[in-house]
């Protein structure tokens, strides 16, 4: 919880990670490449104060994240929202059976999210189901732009993509994020391109889909998309840190997602630990869309408090404390029933 | 005549990064440039590893396209460093085996379709910094008149004239009389969609612009003396961000 000027805002981080990126888990140079691509991000767009030495940018552990999301961030709930990048990462990137023991130590505060890869095919089926038992999956994080053998991608429209969101349907999965923003993007098919969430969006009407980076930089195609589907929502992992750097563009990025979406389908999430709550929490509480932009309408403190956590925690039927709550909540997410096999 | 590397700095002017509608040249992405009798060395570097491979071939191609055309340049070299696929850019490069010849059956097709989503859109951001710079300029001016704003009411300046260079690359007309707000084929929209259409182009343009600061900054802190290398983009409704970066 954050408390400024007598207002109180429960806050749900929606995208973290425990990745570890240390020499020795690192497979191949581009599993250098791409922690050194995360941590000139991080070093680009933190305040100057929150900047990390590079050692402490490949392995946080357990306890530092515990530290940072909940002692130091303000964060109430986070979920892990992990990449498993298994051509760059011997033993992936993001750290399963930590996470999800640390999830298990602490339910009140941390939900595990796991991944797939279609490209697995029918054994990558077996295992999402026995992964859904094991883990009590509410959601999944997708990587379409994942290497895997010659391909550098996948689309979420392909013919095995259906088959495993048809199972995550099934077996009750109903919040998809799907990466689609900065780094590797496969030949030819633009990474970037949100045509394919539009189909998946029409076809699974039981799911949530969060864009992930809110289509940036594909702000346009990304709003274009949500306008027509209403189970398509905006993460902000990455547009949040523009905040500092950038006030006048992430008010351009909030303006607009308001207009062409609504109040309730944006999701706050630090992307730790790409960056640190702490900062970014204070700093949204703060912000205000600047005067000279009479296109856009200011933010209210209502506005404010579902995209912080309200809007996260209606997906996730996590409970939020009375006094926390706003006068018009988000629409609560519709309760599925669970297929029984 | 200017030098070798002279006239090379100037040919690389044209080379744009798709993606961000700007000079490789301004948004530093060239690291050096040499010139040793008839040979010209190129290095070009970029802000991420990660950074698009289609893309990247694009520019490091277009680059020694424009430079293989300059009198004096007997062989041309041009390299892309710290990429993740520099080693394999750089043979193709050299090789001359273009964008399928590089990639093999990783390029399904070439990349002129990409490089036309990327022009349309940068033509539709150009035309949204023009429209909503007279907005700005005239209060009592209602966004659906903007249907009936043609070339010709346009304030001479750099917007404009970028404007209408997109609008060549195009392969649209640049007649005075043409509307300004019209669709990725010079067609004009209905006067009640005039609205969302702004709208929608100052999504686009928002993004151009976004992607742009990103890079740049991304450059400089992957190469801090690429600040030094790096010129401002062209005017446009958020300049005062850029000045500020």
């Amino acid at each position: 919880m954050y408390t400024k000027d007598g207002e109180s805002y429960f806050i749900l981080d929606a995208h973290v990670a425990l990745w570890d990126a240390r020499p020795e888990n690192q497979r191949n140079i581009h599993g250098k490449q791409f922690i050194d691509c995360f941590y000139d991000y991080h070093r680009n767009l933190s305040p100057e104060s929150e900047v990390w030495p590079y050692e402490d940018y490949l392995y946080q552990g357990g306890e530092r994240l515990l530290k940072d999301l909940f002692t130091d961030g303000y964060v109430d709930h986070a979920i892990f929202q992990p990449a498993a990048l298994p051509a760059f990462y011997r033993n992936g990137f993001g750290q399963t059976e930590e996470a999800f023991a640390l999830a298990r130590e602490h339910p009140d505060k941390l939900t595990y999210n796991h991944c797939w890869d279609p490209r697995f095919g029918e054994d990558g089926l077996k295992q999402l189901r026995e992964d859904a038992k094991r883990f009590g999956l509410k959601g999944a994080k997708l990587y379409t732009a994942e290497w895997f053998g010659d391909s550098r991608g996948w689309k979420l429209d392909d013919k095995w993509s259906y088959r495993y969101l048809e199972a995550a349907q099934e077996l009750g999965i109903k919040n998809i994020h799907i990466h689609k923003g900065p780094t590797i993007r496969p030949l030819d098919r633009d990474a970037f391109d949100v045509a394919d969430v539009d189909k998946v969006a029409t076809d699974f009407t039981e799911l949530n889909f969060v864009i992930e980076h809110c289509g940036l930089p594909r702000l346009e195609d990304f709003c274009w998309i949500a306008t027509q589907e209403p189970n398509v929502h905006a993460g902000l992992a990455v547009a949040m840190p523009f905040i500092h750097t950038r006030p006048r563009y992430f008010a351009q990025i909030i303006g607009e997602l308001l207009y062409w979406l609504d109040e309730n389908r944006i999701q706050f999430s630090s992307d730790y630990a790409i960056w640190t709550p702490k900062w970014l929490v204070e700093q949204f509480v703060d912000f205000q869309i600047p005067e000279d932009m009479t296109e856009y309408a200011p933010l209210t403190t209502e506005v404010k408090k579902k995209i912080l956590g309200l809007n996260a925690a209606a997906m996730y039927d996590i409970e939020v404390p009375a006094g926390l709550q706003v006068r018009f909540p988000p629409a609560r997410a519709e309760t599925e029933a669970v297929a029984v096999a | 005549m200017p030098a070798l590397d002279q006239l090379a700095r100037r040919a690389l002017d044209t080379v744009y990064d798709p993606e961000l509608d700007e000079p490789i040249t301004d948004l530093g992405f060239v690291r050096s440039i040499e010139a040793s009798g008839g040979e010209l060395t190129v290095h070009l570097r970029l802000p991420t590893s990660f950074c698009s491979p289609n893309f990247a071939y694009l520019m490091a191609s277009d680059a020694k396209d424009v430079l293989g055309e300059l009198p004096g340049a007997e062989r041309v070299v041009v390299r892309l460093d710290d990429h993740h696929d520099s080693d394999r850019i750089n043979r193709g490069l050299a090789a001359d085996a273009g964008y399928r010849g590089t990639f093999g059956s990783e390029a399904e097709k070439d990349l002129d379709e990409l490089r036309l989503t990327f022009r349309r859109k940068a033509h539709t951001a150009a035309m949204e910094r023009a429209l909503t710079a007279l907005l700005r300029a005239d209060e009592d001016l209602a966004e659906e008149q903007l249907h009936d704003v043609a070339l010709k009411d346009l304030p001479d300046g750099r917007t404009t004239s970028a404007l209408l260079r997109r609008r060549e690359a195009l392969g649209l007309s640049t007649a005075p009389d043409e509307p300004v707000l019209v669709d990725d084929n010079g067609e004009p929209y209905p006067r009640e969609e005039v609205p969302v259409r702004l709208r929608f182009a100052r999504a686009i343009r928002i993004s151009i612009d976004g992607n742009a600061h990103f890079c740049r900054g991304l450059l400089r802190t992957r190469y801090p003396d690429s600040a030094a290398d790096q010129a401002p983009r062209d005017p446009s409704p958020s300049s005062e961000e850029a000045r500020a970066s």
